[in-house]
This record gives C-alpha cells, sequence and structure tokens, in this order.
C-alpha cells in the first residue's frame, strides 16, 4: 500500500477533465460546489461546464436533459443534498427513465458518511446508500480509493446508465496497487484471504477493516477482507462464493445499519441459501449524530472504531 | 400571409379543435379515470402545435434530430393529445379506446412509451428544468430546434419550476419556449385561494424572460402568437401565458373548482359529443 493520501474527488475531475479534452460529449454540472481540480475543468471548458447554483433538483433536470440530447453528463455535488434534496428527480429523470431509453448521467456524490465530521448531521450521508440501492436501473459505486475511483473513469463512460458515484471526502491512502487487475464490473475484491472471519466493508470502513484484520492478527485470528464497491446488482454469486467456508461475516459500514446498506445488501446475498454463515452488522444505529469531533472520536462514540469491532470479534467463539 | 389564408387556416384549426374537444370525450367515456377537465383546457394549444405548423415533428421516426421537442409536463392533462398523434400517424387511431385498459400503451398520463412523448410524466414540476437541459446541449451543438413545454399554472407552486425558470433567464435560453396552461384551478381550489401567482406576467419579466399573453382557446391569437415565437431569437427564454377555462366545452365542469376530480358519466359524455 502506498502512503500517499489523495482525495477521490480530486483524482476524478482531474481524469474527466482529460477526457472532456478528447471526447467533445461529456458535459460537467456542479450545483456550487467546488474542488481544486474543478477549477481547472471549468477554466478550461467554459461551455461544457454549468454551476446551476444551489438548486439540486434542477441539477438533476438539467443533467437528464443534456443527456437525453446525448451527451455523457457528471453531476457533482455534496452527496446527502444530491441523494436526497433531489431524489425524485433520480427516481423519475433517471432511475424511470433509463428503462425506456439510453442515459447516462453520472452523480457524483461527495461526502460518503461522516467525512463531513464536524458540519453536523445535515451533512453526514448516512441513508444515500439504502435510498439509492432501492432505485431499479441504477448503479451505486461506492469506492474506497482514489485508484478504485479513478478506475471507474472508463466504466462511467462505457456504461450507459445512470450511477451514483459515493465519494469521500477526506485524503485517503491508496489501497489497490495493480489497477490494471481491477475489474469494476466484478463489484468486489478479495484484499485479504483469512479463516472463519471476514470482515465485508465499503468505502472508508474499508481502511478501517484492513487495520483491523493487522490488530486481529496481532491476537491470532486471521480475518479475512472483502472490499464491496458495486452495491447493485452484478455476478452476486461470485461473491457468495467469496463468502462462503467463512462462518461470521462482519459488515462494516459509514451509515444507518439494518435500513438498506451494505449490512441488507449482504444479508440478501446470504439469504439465497443455508451456508452456516452469521452476520454481524456494523453502522450506525438508528439515530442521527448530533455530537461533535474527529471522525475517530464520532466513530468511537458510535462503537464502529477498530478497538470496538476487534472487540466484538473477539468475543465470537473461536 | 393573407387574410383570406389566414382565416381559412384559423378555421380549419377552429374545426380540429372542437373535433379534438370531443375525441378526448369519447377517451373519457372509454376510461373515466382519465382527467377531464384538465385536458380540455389545453386542447387549442394542441391544436395550434401540431396542426398550424408550429412544431416540426416525424411521426414515423420520434426521435429524429430534427425535430422540435414538446414535453407535457402537467401529466394528466395530456390525454387530449392522443386523438391528434393517432390522426397525424404517430400510433394507431384504434389504440383510443383502449386508453387504461390493460394491454394498452396510452395511460391516463403518457411516458415516453407512448409515441410522441418525450419525458416521464405525473410528478408535477419535472419538464421545464430538463427542457432547459436540451436547450443547453442543442446550443452547443448550433442545433435550431426549439424545445416547447407545456405546464398548469397550478404546477407553478413547485419550487423547481422556479429552480428552472431561473436558470433559464440566467442562461438566455432563446430556444425555450414555456406555455402555460392558465386554467387557474389546482385540485382542490382556485390557485389564487392556494398560492395566488399574480401578477404572473411581472413575475417572468424580473426573472429575464420574454412574455406574451394570449387567450387559449382562441386558436387565431394562439397561432400568431407561436408562428412569432417560432422564429424569434432574442438571447431570452419566452413565456407564452394561455389564459384558459378548465374543463372548457363542458358546461358543468366550466369554473366548477373542484373539476379537476370530476368525471362525467357515458350518457353525459353522448349528449356533448352527438
Amino acid at each position: 500500500m502506498t502512503t500517499e493520501t489523495k482525495t477521490m474527488r480530486d483524482v476524478f475531475i482531474e481524469e474527466i477533465n482529460s477526457r472532456m479534452r478528447k471526447n467533445a460529449g461529456i458535459f460537467f454540472l456542479c450545483a456550487d460546489f467546488g474542488s481544486p481540480k474543478l477549477d481547472q475543468l471549468r477554466k478550461e471548458f467554459g461551455s461544457r461546464f454549468i454551476n446551476v447554483g444551489i438548486a439540486e433538483q434542477n441539477l438533476i433536470n438539467i443533467a437528464t436533459g443534456l443527456a437525453i440530447e446525448g451527451f455523457t453528463v457528471y453531476a457533482y455535488a455534496i452527496a446527502p443534498f444530491l441523494t436526497m434534496r433531489a431524489y425524485e428527480q433520480i427516481r423519475i429523470n433517471l432511475a424511470m427513465y433509463a428503462q425506456l431509453k439510453e442515459i447516462n448521467v453520472n452523480l457524483v456524490g461527495v461526502g460518503a458518511g461522516l467525512s463531513y465530521d464536524v458540519s453536523g448531521p445535515t451533512h453526514h450521508c448516512f441513508e444515500d446508500l439504502s435510498i439509492m440501492r432501492t432505485l431499479p436501473n441504477l448503479v451505486v459505486f461506492s469506492p474506497s480509493d482514489w485508484v478504485l475511483t479513478r478506475r471507474f473513469v472508463d466504466y462511467s463512460i462505457k456504461i450507459k446508465k445512470p450511477k451514483y458515484i459515493r465519494l469521500d471526502g477526506k485524503p485517503l491512502p491508496a489501497i489497490y496497487r495493480n489497477p490494471e487487475n481491477l475489474r469494476i464490473e466484478n463489484g468486489f475484491s478479495r484484499l485479504r484471504k483469512g479463516k472463519k472471519i471476514c470482515l465485508v466493508s465499503t468505502g472508508y470502513m474499508t481502511h478501517k477493516a484492513i487495520k483491523i484484520a493487522e490488530k486481529l492478527a496481532g491476537d491470532g485470528i486471521d480475518a479475512g477482507i472483502i472490499d464491496v464497491f458495486l452495491l447493485t446488482s452484478f455476478d452476486e454469486r461470485s461473491l457468495l462464493n467469496a463468502m462462503k467456508g467463512y462462518s461470521h461475516v462482519i459488515t462494516l459500514e459509514e451509515g444507518f445499519i439494518n435500513k438498506g446498506g451494505l449490512d441488507s445488501f449482504i444479508s440478501s446475498i446470504l439469504g439465497k441459501g443455508d451456508f452456516g454463515i452469521k452476520l454481524h452488522r456494523v453502522g450506525f444505529k438508528d439515530k442521527y449524530v448530533f455530537d461533535l469531533g474527529s471522525r475517530e472520536y464520532l466513530h468511537r462514540l458510535n462503537n464502529i472504531d477498530e478497538d470496538s469491532v476487534a472487540r466484538l470479534i473477539k468475543k465470537i467463539p473461536q | 400571409m393573407l387574410k383570406q389564408k389566414r382565416n381559412k387556416l384559423h378555421k380549419f384549426l377552429k374545426n380540429k379543435a372542437d373535433w379534438l374537444r370531443k375525441e378526448t370525450l369519447k377517451i373519457h367515456k372509454v376510461s373515466a379515470e382519465t382527467r377531464l377537465a384538465s385536458s380540455l383546457s389545453a386542447v387549442e394549444i394542441f391544436t395550434v402545435l401540431y396542426y398550424g405548423d408550429i412544431l416540426r415533428y416525424d411521426a414515423k421516426n420520434t426521435d429524429w434530430p430534427g425535430r422540435d421537442r414538446f414535453i407535457i409536463s402537467k401529466g394528466h392533462g395530456a390525454v387530449s393529445l392522443y386523438p391528434a398523434l393517432a390522426d397525424l400517424g404517430f400510433f394507431d387511431s384504434d389504440e383510443l379506446m383502449k386508453v387504461c385498459k390493460a394491454g394498452s400503451f396510452l395511460g391516463s398520463i403518457p411516458d415516453p412509451v407512448v409515441p410522441g412523448f418525450e419525458t416521464i410524466n405525473g410528478s408535477l414540476g419535472h419538464g421545464l428544468g430538463v427542457a432547459c437541459g436540451m436547450c443547453v446541449a442543442l446550443k452547443l451543438k448550433k442545433r435550431k430546434e426549439k424545445v416547447f413545454v407545456l405546464i398548469g399554472d397550478g404546477e407553478m407552486n413547485e419550487g423547481s419550476v422556479w429552480e428552472a425558470i431561473m436558470f433559464a433567464g440566467q442562461h438566455k435560453l432563446d430556444n425555450l419556449v414555456l406555455i402555460i396552461d392558465r386554467n387557474k384551478i389546482c385540485m382542490l381550489d382556485y390557485c389564487r385561494k392556494i398560492i395566488d401567482l399574480e401578477p404572473l406576467r411581472e413575475k417572468f419579466l424580473v426573472f429575464k424572460w420574454n412574455e406574451k399573453s394570449v387567450d387559449g382557446h382562441n386558436v387565431a391569437q394562439l397561432h400568431a402568437a407561436l408562428s412569432s415565437i417560432k422564429n424569434y431569437r432574442g438571447k431570452k427564454p419566452v413565456a407564452l401565458i394561455a389564459d384558459t377555462i378548465k374543463g372548457k366545452g363542458v358546461s358543468i365542469l366550466e369554473n366548477d373548482s373542484l373539476s379537476h376530480v370530476k368525471s362525467l358519466k357515458a350518457e353525459e359524455v353522448d349528449a356533448l359529443i352527438n
């Protein structure tokens, strides 16, 4: 693993910027939400960039109109506002429309989970995975690092469907070293093979899963890690096969549990047969977080920090 | 246009509108779930757009890039367009007597499964924003086609409509034509008693739009306004406020504040069309 940290959004936007030089069919929209790399893009592509203003509903509708006319569109905003303020626009103009006609709109949401830790519950994003997953015809992508995020650019252009791209807001180190071996359509990647215990995580929590597995290794527990990055239908059978052989699967997500997010996705896959696998769900319980403090502090308060999860796993009879 | 030729066209349009109104009633007889009053206020608007040489279209190739785009955002109010589309060859006229029946593609609210419809309709306040995106795309591609949108005045309660109005003014979308079917009645009451939109004309002007107002049941006025708008390029979007009567042509619906949810019995329809 390299120690170089990067924000997913800057890597993604930089890559889109370079594609826009070669591909006149790409349009970039934002709802008055920026990034250093976006400054470059909007300077370079004045006619194929519009800041629609603080108007997420219109962001989606403008994106729809452009996409109907054939553009590949990126609509960029803070994740909770993008997905929740404009949910019906996404439902009707993207998810429903895509069932009848081809449309390529990529919703790029920044601020997964607790990325905006000190901005309070309006800026936390715990519901997006479940509400986006519930929409048919929509691809939900939740990368754990910038390498995977960059890898998704080709896929986002090639696969002409509406997509929700859930990016973390903080600079994070790379997890993937050999991007050429990564296949987005697989939907997941096995990062570590273990025995009995398997951590199944998405986004930021995959970084935690790696640390938890290292911690457990010191205690003689060999935990596997699966990083799930597509949360809508793909080859679920191979994900099931990757989990078979473990007796305990622990899902880790910076989102509400028991509500339709990663845990529900895994649960529905495990529920397809009797595989003798017990599911443990780690994430936020059924309440918003008004407490202030760093991401790590808020994780500790909510028992989803490394130590708490390690403790939970150690209680599992070996 | 010569006066004589113009009079002939107006007579033709008037007859077409009368025919469309009757055909809409016949559909309502087949399917009482259709929202009749809302559909009747837009009859002359549809007639002039499709029979008055305003919209460019290809009935057999509805994705033809050279077509003018027409988005009917007032979902339930589009049923009165079905007979015109069938008449013009978009689909078979036999389909009209199957509206809302099992196996039919014609529902009480049309979606792009119906040839000639561009977007998913039904939830209000979506059409104008989508149209704005189309306008940006067409301008970027230097195409001359226009995007027409029909909304109801009650629909203007939706905040998303105003997001789009601000956007269109800001971006000088002079290839956008917004037609407001100003029938003045929402579902439960007169618009003015719920959210009074007046002064509506002035609202458009301060939002950097051009505005025209016409009697929405007068085909001559509608045709004159839409003909001039069609050829217009003036760095501003255009709103055409068509003053209409909800339930126009059916006296028991006209000016009834609850007309939106009222259906006619079969014998009431028969009395009107015979």
